[in-house]
């Protein structure tokens, strides 16, 4: 019993992870259409900036909130690059996204190596129900809660937040009102690097990270997002816990070889109900 | 007959618009005065909700000119919502250029939009939702307002009533309208002056009494002579 729930709540910092990539992935789509695979990067950008400015003795706070900075300035690149040129459709720069994460390889080898980095998380641990669970779990959970509560906040109480919403509703119409469809998509993409790099800070002290770890990350965070017909956060939400859950459980019970696999198969899973029910993923507004 | 030049609100002059290599306006100049009521018709692709997009800044010219003395609204063909938004969301966001956020003057203007202020607009009635478009338009506090098919789809009473508003803002607030018609009946009715478009051409203008006496423009819009289609 102590076991299995030393794995729930492993699986559900794990899960809080995917869940603020699958959000970073929601909000883009919502807003420009676009698919962003380079999403996982922005996560992978700022776990190897917080892990490096720590390391030039940059205290913890400060080298967490740079590396996330630095994974919004990446995400406006991405967006400038994938949706800058009026006219390029969401298949286009979806394609665009794909290059961006390629590219970023390179640019990431060159500037932090090819070795996994890590930097020591929340010390200490809580002991909750007679079993001690790491502190640097709770705190991921409670970023994440946080994270998604301000999320609903701005998307659905505030002016600009709406603005968004109308040009993923109706960007014809949005255009009318005057508002700028395309800046509004490049600050979802600054939205969808801010997202993404706190997930990066929050799981890198969880988990090494390389340059290599945005598959991991983007996989289970399309997955999650698939979950939330790619427009509802709080779904995608949903889903991440339980892939979080699901792989958290079969590392525990000896298949840890296979997480990216059972990820991968609850995807593909997930992507064909999808598809069969009325509103497919195809059909949901941007 | 044109308002002299310089003194409209809205003068473009040897408008062209291409999609790609189509030309959607071939060398179309308009003018509407101050507070002036102008109505533009035409057949579907003519090139009128081109003519709109091109006011409010949606499409780029490929030539020709477009000056507009004063802050544009323009409400879309099909009233183009935000379904997914309430009234009052919709409402708020026709405020974006003007930075002008309260819609209580909307509410004092067109009172039926209080009463249904929460509800999401993807939900309403056709009539709802044009009434909502309305009051979104007007949100920016226009000089000028460019309504694309106010009667599409609508029951004529409902019409009447938009059209009543119309008429009323216009004489009340010195509103410059630009009403884009396939209904030439309603758009006789309510302005001053026409336009008639046709394969993205101005082929006739002049005041509405006398366009409806030509046998082209009665055949073409009117069914007949506009006192036949009145019987």
């Amino acid at each position: 019993m102590r076991e299995l729930l030393t794995y729930v709540v492993n699986g559900l910092a794990v899960g809080c992870g995917f869940a603020l990539i699958a959000a970073g992935l929601v909000a883009v789509h919502r807003v420009t259409g676009v698919v962003n695979f380079a999403q996982g990067m922005f996560a992978v950008v700022a776990g190897l900036s917080a892990s490096w400015l720590l390391g030039t003795g940059l205290p913890h706070g400060l080298s967490e909130g740079a590396a996330v900075l630095v994974a919004a300035v990446a995400g406006l690149l991405t967006g400038l690059l994938a949706i800058g040129r009026r006219g390029t459709t969401p298949q286009s720069a979806l394609i665009v996204t794909l290059g961006v994460g390629v590219l970023a390889y390179a640019v990431e080898i060159v500037v932090w190596g090819d070795q996994p980095r890590s930097f020591p998380g929340l010390p200490g641990s809580v002991s909750v129900a007679g079993v001690g669970v790491q502190s640097q779990h709770l705190l991921v959970i409670a970023a994440t809660a946080v994270t998604f509560a301000l999320l609903t906040t701005f998307f659905g109480r505030t002016y600009l937040g709406k603005a968004l919403t109308a040009c993923a509703s109706n960007p014809y119409a949005a255009r009318v009102i005057g508002i700028d469809v395309t800046r509004m998509g490049l600050l979802a993409f600054v939205l969808g690097g801010l997202l993404g790099g706190v997930a990066g800070v929050l799981v890198t002290p969880l988990r090494p990270i390389s340059f290599d770890t945005d598959v991991t990350l983007i996989v289970n965070g399309f997955a999650a997002a698939v979950f939330g017909s790619l427009g509802r956060a709080g779904l995608a939400l949903v889903g991440a816990l339980l892939l979080g859950l699901a792989e958290s459980l079969a590392a525990g019970y000896g298949y840890a070889a296979y997480q990216l696999e059972i990820a991968l198969g609850l995807m593909l899973v997930i992507m064909v109900v999808q598809s069969t029910r009325r509103t497919s993923v195809l059909e949901e507004p941007a | 007959m044109t308002t002299p030049a310089g003194t409209g609100v809205v003068e473009i002059a040897d408008l062209v618009v291409r999609y790609g290599s189509a030309v959607a306006l071939d060398g179309v100049s308009l003018s509407a005065g101050r507070g002036e009521m102008v109505a533009l018709l035409g057949p579907n692709g003519a090139g009128k909700s081109t003519l709109a997009d091109t006011l409010s800044g949606i499409l780029t010219p490929a030539s020709g000119t477009v000056e507009v003395g004063g802050r544009l609204a323009h409400i879309p063909e099909g009233r183009q919502l935000f379904p997914d938004l309430s009234v009052e969301d919709n409402l708020r966001l026709g405020g974006w250029r003007s930075r002008r956020r309260d819609p209580a003057q909307v509410y004092e203007l067109l009172p039926q939009l209080a009463a249904i202020r929460r509800r999401l607009a993807g939900v309403l009635s056709g009539g709802e939702q044009q009434m909502v478009a309305f009051g979104r338009a007007l949100m920016s506090r226009p000089d000028v307002l460019v309504v694309d098919e106010l009667s599409l789809g609508l029951a004529p009473i409902v019409t009447r009533d938009l059209a009543r508003h119309l008429t009323q803002l216009n004489a009340e607030h010195g509103l410059t309208v630009l009403l884009i018609e396939q209904n030439a009946r309603l758009a006789f009715d309510v302005c001053e002056r026409a336009y008639v478009l046709e394969a993205g051409r101005i082929v006739a203008e002049g005041p509405c009494a006398e366009l409806a006496e030509s046998p082209r423009v009665a055949r073409a819009y009117l069914g007949g002579s506009i006192e036949e289609t009145r019987k």
